[in-house]
C-alpha cells in the first residue's frame, strides 16, 4: 500500500511533515505486541533465574540452568517427548497418505454420490472428533486400543481439511500434464505420484506445519484415553507435572512449560516466514 | 478408462479415508443421538431404553444452565473481540512498520504453544498477591490483592483473556492473506479521490475481507466450544462452575462420574448449538459477502 504523504494528491501535502497517524499506528502496533509477548518473556525470565527472582525483576540477577534440570528429572519428560515425536509422526504419515487418494477421487474422477461424500467430508470441519469423546472413547475400547498411541491419532488419520486443502491444490493442476502422462501407458496411481504429489509440495508443507503444531499441542482426547507414561504425550505429562500441589516451584514449573513447547518453538523461531506463510496457504479457500 | 473403471477406482481412493471419517466423525455422531435416549449401562444392567427421561434430567440441572450460560457468554464476548484484534493486527503488519517482523512474530507466537502450557504461565500472572497482575495493581496503585481466578465475578473474564490472546493471532493470518490479495490500485484510487484511511477501510478493506471474517468468525465459534484445555490447569471449572464451559462439563459427566448417557444428551445439545451457529452465520453473513 502506498504511503498517504508520497500520494500524488492534487493539494500537495508538505514535504517531511510529521506523520501523526502512523505515529500513533506504529506506537498501537508496539504497545500490543510488546503486551502480546509478556506472558512468554515472563516464562522465559522465570525459567533461566533461581526461584528467588519470580517476581523480582533485576537485570542482573543471575543465569541459570538448574530449573530445566530439576525438570527434565522430575517427570520422565524424555519418555514424553518420543511419545509425541511418534504421535506427531503416525498422523502426519496417516494424514499424507489417507488424504491424498481421496482428494484425488475428488478432485479428478467422476463418480455418482460424489457430492454427497464430499458434503460429509466437510461436515467434519464443523463436528470434529474433539467434541465426539465420549463415543470415540467407546469405539476406541471396543476395538481393545485404550492406551495405546494409535489410539490418540486414530480419530484424526482421516481428515476434513486435508482432503478438502488437498482437492483445491489438485484442482489447479492443468489436466493437460494428466493426460500426457496417461497417454505414455501410466496407470492413476502413478500419474498422482508423479504429477500431483510432487506439484502439491506446497501444500504438503504448509498442512503438515499446521498438522504437527496441531497434534504436538493437543491435550483433552490424549488425557482421555492414556494413562501410563509409555504412551502420555508432553501436553498431558505437563499438566500431571504442574498439578502436584504445592511442591513444584513456579520457575521449575515454567521450565518444563518451555521444554514442552521448545521444540516447536524453536522451529517456529527459525522459520518464521515460511510458517506464517504456510498457516497462510492454509487458510485460504 | 471405461465410465466404470473410473467409478470404482474413485470408490477405492475413497475407501480408506471414508472408512476412517464414518468410524471417528458420523458414526459417533449418530451413536451420541441414539444413546441420549437410553440409560447408562452399569454392571449387569444393560442400557435400556428411557424416552426423554435425560433430556428431561437436562432441563432440571442447573450445572448445565449454567455452563451453558457460561458457554454463551464466552463465545460472545472472545468472537468478535478476537475477531477486531486480529483484524487490527494485520493491519498493523501489512502495513509500512518500524520492526514489522518482531511484531508479528510475537503476535503469532501464542498460537504455536500448547494451550495447556500456557495456561501455566497465566496461571502464575493471576496468583493472588504475588503474580504479575496484583504486583503492578499493588506496587502501582496501592491496592488490596485479588483472588483472579477464585471470584465467580471475575473467573471467566479471565479465561476469556486467554483464550482471546491465544487465537487472535491466528487469525490475523487469514487477515493478512486478504489484505495482500487487496490490489494496490484500489488503495491509489482512493487516495486520488482524496479518500481517508477511515472512508477507505469501511468502504472498501471491509468489504473485501467479508468472506475472511465468515471463515474466521467459523473458526471462532467451533473453538469457543472446542478449547477447554486451559480450564483443566487453571480453574478446574471452579469455583462452583463459574468458569466451566460444556465440553468440560461433558467430560466431568463422562469421565469422571461416568454417567455416559447423560454425556451424550450434553453432547447433543452442543452439536445442535454448533449447527445453529454455522448454518445462522452463514446465512447472515453469505448476503453480505455477496454485496459488494
Amino acid at each position: 500500500m502506498s504511503d498517504l504523504s508520497l500520494s500524488k494528491t492534487v493539494e500537495a501535502a508538505p514535504p517531511r511533515q510529521f506523520d501523526f497517524d502512523r505515529a500513533l499506528n506504529t506506537f498501537g502496533a508496539w504497545t500490543l505486541a510488546i503486551l502480546w509477548a509478556l506472558p512468554l518473556l515472563y516464562a522465559i525470565w522465570t525459567a533461566f533465574h533461581p526461584a528467588a527472582y519470580e517476581a523480582n525483576f533485576e537485570l542482573f540477577a543471575p543465569l541459570t540452568l538448574e530449573n530445566f534440570t530439576k525438570a527434565w528429572s522430575a517427570a520422565p519428560f524424555a519418555q514424553y517427548f518420543l511419545n509425541t515425536t511418534m504421535l506427531v509422526t503416525l498422523i502426519l504419515v496417516a494424514q499424507f497418505v489417507l488424504c491424498t487418494l481421496a482428494a484425488y477421487a475428488f478432485a479428478r474422477f467422476e463418480f455418482p454420490g460424489s457430492n454427497i461424500l464430499f458434503t460429509l467430508v466437510l461436515l467434519q470441519l464443523l463436528v470434529m472428533p474433539d467434541i465426539l469423546i465420549v463415543e470415540n472413547y467407546k469405539m476406541i475400547r471396543n476395538l481393545g486400543l485404550i492406551d495405546t498411541i494409535v489410539a490418540i491419532g486414530l480419530p484424526y488419520m482421516a481428515s476434513g481439511f486435508g482432503i478438502f486443502l488437498l482437492r483445491q491444490t489438485f484442482k489447479t493442476i492443468p489436466r493437460e500434464l494428466d493426460e500426457a502422462a496417461r497417454v505414455e501407458g501410466a496407470g492413476p496411481l502413478l500419474v498422482l505420484w508423479k504429477v500431483y504429489v510432487p506439484l502439491a509440495i506446497p501444500t504438503y508443507l504448509a498442512y503438515g506445519l499446521v498438522s504437527v503444531s496441531h497434534h504436538w499441542n493437543n491435550f483433552l482426547w490424549p488425557l482421555i484415553i492414556t494413562n501410563s507414561v509409555e504412551t502420555r504425550p508432553v501436553t498431558v505429562g505437563l499438566s500431571i507435572f504442574a498439578a502436584v500441589d504445592g511442591g513444584v516451584e513456579w520457575s521449575v514449573i515454567n521450565a518444563a512449560t518451555l521444554m514442552t513447547s521448545g521444540p516447536l518453538l524453536i522451529a517456529f523461531l527459525l522459520f518464521q516466514r515460511q510458517f506464517v506463510q504456510s498457516f497462510m496457504r492454509a487458510g485460504i479457500k | 478408462m471405461t465410465r466404470r473403471m473410473q467409478w470404482i477406482y474413485a470408490w477405492l481412493l475413497l475407501t480408506p479415508a471414508m472408512v476412517m471419517l464414518f468410524a471417528f466423525t458420523h458414526f459417533p455422531a449418530i451413536t451420541t443421538i441414539i444413546n441420549s435416549f437410553f440409560s447408562t449401562p452399569r454392571g449387569r444392567r444393560p442400557a435400556k431404553f428411557v424416552g426423554l427421561r435425560n433430556y428431561e434430567e437436562l432441563m432440571a440441572d442447573p450445572i448445565f444452565w449454567k455452563v451453558l450460560v457460561n458457554n454463551l457468554w464466552y463465545a460472545m464476548a472472545t468472537i468478535p473481540a478476537s475477531i477486531g484484534i486480529s483484524l487490527l493486527m494485520a493491519i498493523w503488519v501489512n502495513d509500512k512498520l518500524k520492526g514489522r517482523s518482531l511484531v508479528r512474530m510475537s503476535f503469532f507466537a501464542p498460537t504455536v504453544l500448547p494451550l495447556i502450557a500456557v495456561a501455566n504461565i497465566w496461571l502464575f500472572f493471576y496468583t493472588p498477591g504475588f503474580g504479575l497482575i496484583d504486583q503492578i495493581r499493588m506496587g502501582v496503585f496501592g491496592l488490596p490483592e485479588n483472588s483472579w481466578l477464585g471470584q465467580q465475578e471475575t473467573v471467566l473474564i479471565c479465561m476469556m483473556v486467554v483464550t482471546i490472546w491465544k487465537e487472535a493471532g491466528f487469525f490475523m493470518i487469514f487477515y493478512l492473506a486478504a489484505l495482500q490479495a487487496i490490489p494496490p490500485s484500489y488503495k491509489e484510487a482512493a487516495d486520488i479521490e482524496g479518500a481517508s484511511r477511515w472512508t477507505f477501510f469501511w468502504k472498501i478493506t471491509w468489504p473485501l475481507l467479508m468472506p475472511t471474517t465468515l471463515f474466521v468468525s467459523i473458526n471462532a465459534v467451533i473453538n469457543s466450544f472446542r478449547l477447554v484445555d486451559h480450564i483443566f490447569t487453571m480453574t478446574g471449572g471452579g469455583p462452583d462452575n463459574a468458569s466451566s464451559l460444556l465440553l468440560f462439563y461433558i467430560y466431568e459427566v463422562a469421565f469422571k462420574y461416568w454417567q455416559t448417557s447423560y454425556a451424550a444428551t450434553l453432547t447433543v445439545v452442543m452439536l445442535a448449538l454448533l449447527s445453529i451457529i454455522a448454518i445462522g452465520q452463514f446465512f447472515f453473513m453469505d448476503r453480505r459477502v455477496h454485496y459488494r
